[in-house]
């Protein structure tokens, strides 16, 4: 059967009835020059013809491979029972839970989620997530700017990941705001260098913990000088090292943001995935999204609505806080059954075997001679190293034989050809480590 | 429907009560109504200034969000931190306890309709 809605017989009809004869005649209010000349797409094909090319293109992929690859997305384990509970039918719906009398289910899924999420990264408020981590930057940014009314000036670590600096400046291209970046030092975040920045014209400032270089830092007193010159701090975070370091939420930041893959996302080659933002009580209604509350109905009962709604589109209109309107639901449902099944304690051991591994890694290839450690400060479960060669011929070398090593810092960083990015999790085993170290070594003899 | 006789009108619903060089200002009792219960409301910061006719701030309702304009051109020189715990303050006291914000007048007040003028309107959206 053609996938296709409507016969050419129907939509002969339809023009008719609108009093037109042609699809070109119903667009006509579009000028001739901003219609596509073509879609070019490519004619259909049948199912077993489209398996056949799929399956060409899926048996390209390297899987079975072990991986040391992280910089913002980890190979985290998820426990069987995720995807047997997500797969419930009725979580598949697509309706938008705006009739609370008919979304209890939904609303309520919803507002665990925010309350453990509130809990993770010690904030007041968190809204029913956003596409993923690199919007809820942007969104988070925009908050700020909103909320200092005239500023222009977005201060902007480049240790925060490069994947989430180059969507921020998209984002924004056409905003007139001002984006300036403080250079990371050695892959260390520069504080003194953020602070100086922040002054009174800045809208807001992000940083990344631990950041892209795997680096760990208390930003307590960059929050506090933002706030003293009444700029907005927004903390991006690894969401599952929050059950062992220090949260925004303690550290004083106005907004938390995350990408929640690893929290119950499969890698998936690159998602879906969910973005969280979470504020405090003050900053709650620049947030955007859905945000869902706990209340009573006339008879005293428990009920969950969509709260705050004069901050969205239906109400608001132009000066609604983002066009954002939706939320990954089922990724969010995902992240919080992941998060319960776990528990504090098993998000805590999850984080603290990751780490474990990964500082096992440094010692293990940094006795290789002319291998080192890139930075110095500390570090959760990634780390870079220099290397006394090209980190994309080891990146190849070393995938050919079913090991990649990790990650090339070149890609991202002029000067750094020769760093290369490890993160480990708790999937791999100390046997995993000796191995690569081993072949690393041989290597670089 | 409450129009106090003493006091002066925006087009937009606001009131102005004018002493001297200073304003105090709010939404009207009829704009209240309008909007139903009261759940925030958004004010500019002492030492803000605005054009008459600019807008100044929001209040949001369970039903409504609606952007609030100065009826005078001034300096903000007070600001009704109550409402930021009981928002409810303007349905119940429009005129009294519901003030919004008191301003340093430099222009603008001239232009204000008076009671009879502003029941007109009111008697014509209510239409």
């Amino acid at each position: 059967m053609p996938y296709v809605p409507h016969t050419e017989e129907e939509t002969k009809q339809m023009l008719k009835t609108v009093g037109v004869t042609s699809m070109d005649e119903l667009f006509a209010d579009i000028p001739p020059e901003l219609r596509p000349k073509s879609f070019d797409l490519p004619k259909g094909l049948s199912e077993m013809e489209v398996m056949a090319r799929m399956e060409r293109l899926a048996a390209r992929n390297k899987v079975d491979v072990v991986s040391f690859l992280g910089a913002g997305f980890y190979d985290h384990h998820i426990p069987a029972a995720v995807d047997a509970l997500i797969s419930r039918g009725e979580f598949y719906t697509a309706y938008t839970p705006y009739q609370p009398e008919a979304s209890q289910g939904t609303l309520q899924a919803i507002f665990e989620f925010q309350t453990a999420i509130c809990r993770l990264l010690d904030m007041d408020c968190t809204n029913a997530s956003v596409y993923d981590g690199g919007s809820a930057i942007f969104e988070a940014m925009m908050m700020g700017v909103r909320a200092s009314k005239k500023r222009r000036k977005l201060v902007i670590s480049e240790a925060l990941s490069p994947i989430y600096r180059i969507m921020l400046s998209s984002y924004t291209s056409n905003l007139n705001l001002e984006l300036v970046t403080v250079p990371h030092k050695q892959g260390q975040t520069d504080i003194k260098g953020l602070m100086d920045a922040v002054d009174t014209d800045t809208a807001a400032v992000v940083v990344q913990n631990p950041n892209f270089f795997g680096q760990v830092n208390d930003f307590t007193k960059l929050c506090d000088h933002a706030r003293s010159v009444k700029a907005t701090s927004v903390v991006s975070v690894y969401p599952l090292m929050q059950s062992v370091l220090k949260t925004p939420g303690e550290m004083g930041a106005d907004v938390a943001v995350a990408e929640a893959q690893s929290l119950g996302q499969p890698l998936s080659f690159g998602g879906p995935y969910l973005g969280i933002m979470a504020c405090t009580k003050k900053m709650v209604r620049q947030l955007p999204g859905r945000i869902v509350g706990r209340t009573v109905d006339s008879q005293d009962r428990t009920g969950y609505v969509l709260t705050l709604q004069a901050r969205e589109q239906h109400i608001r209109r132009q000066k609604a806080t983002s066009n954002i309107c939706s939320n990954q639901a089922l990724c969010a449902l995902r992240t919080l059954v992941h998060m319960s099944l776990l528990g504090p304690g098993g998000l805590e051991q999850t984080a603290a075997r990751c780490m474990e591994l990964a500082h096992f890694a440094a010692k293990r290839l940094t006795a290789i001679p002319g291998v080192e450690m890139y930075s110095e400060g500390p570090f959760c479960n990634e780390f870079a190293l220099k290397l006394p060669v090209s980190a994309y011929d080891v990146v190849d070398a070393l995938t050919e034989r079913g090991y990649v090593p990790g990650f090339p810092l070149g890609r991202y960083y002029d000067g750094l050809e020769n760093c290369l990015l490890v993160a480990c999790t708790e999937k791999h085993t100390r046997e995993d480590i000796g191995i690569m170290a081993e072949m690393l070594g041989g290597l670089l003899k | 429907m409450v129009i106090p006789a003493e006091l002066k009108y925006a087009k937009t619903h606001e009131w102005a009560k004018i002493e001297g060089d200073t304003a105090i200002v709010g939404i009207s009792h009829f704009a209240q109504e309008q909007l139903g219960d009261m759940t925030y409301i958004e004010l500019p910061e002492e030492g803000d200034t605005f054009e008459a006719g600019e807008e100044m701030g929001s209040v949001e309702s369970v039903k409504a969000a609606s952007e609030i304009y100065a009826p005078v051109s001034g300096e903000v020189i007070a600001v009704n931190e109550a409402l930021e715990d009981a928002p409810e303050k303007v349905n119940q006291d429009p005129y009294g306890e519901g003030w919004l914000i008191k301003f340093k007048i430099t222009g603008g007040a001239d232009d204000l309709l008076d009671a009879a003028a502003y029941e007109k309107i009111v008697a014509e959206e209510a239409h």
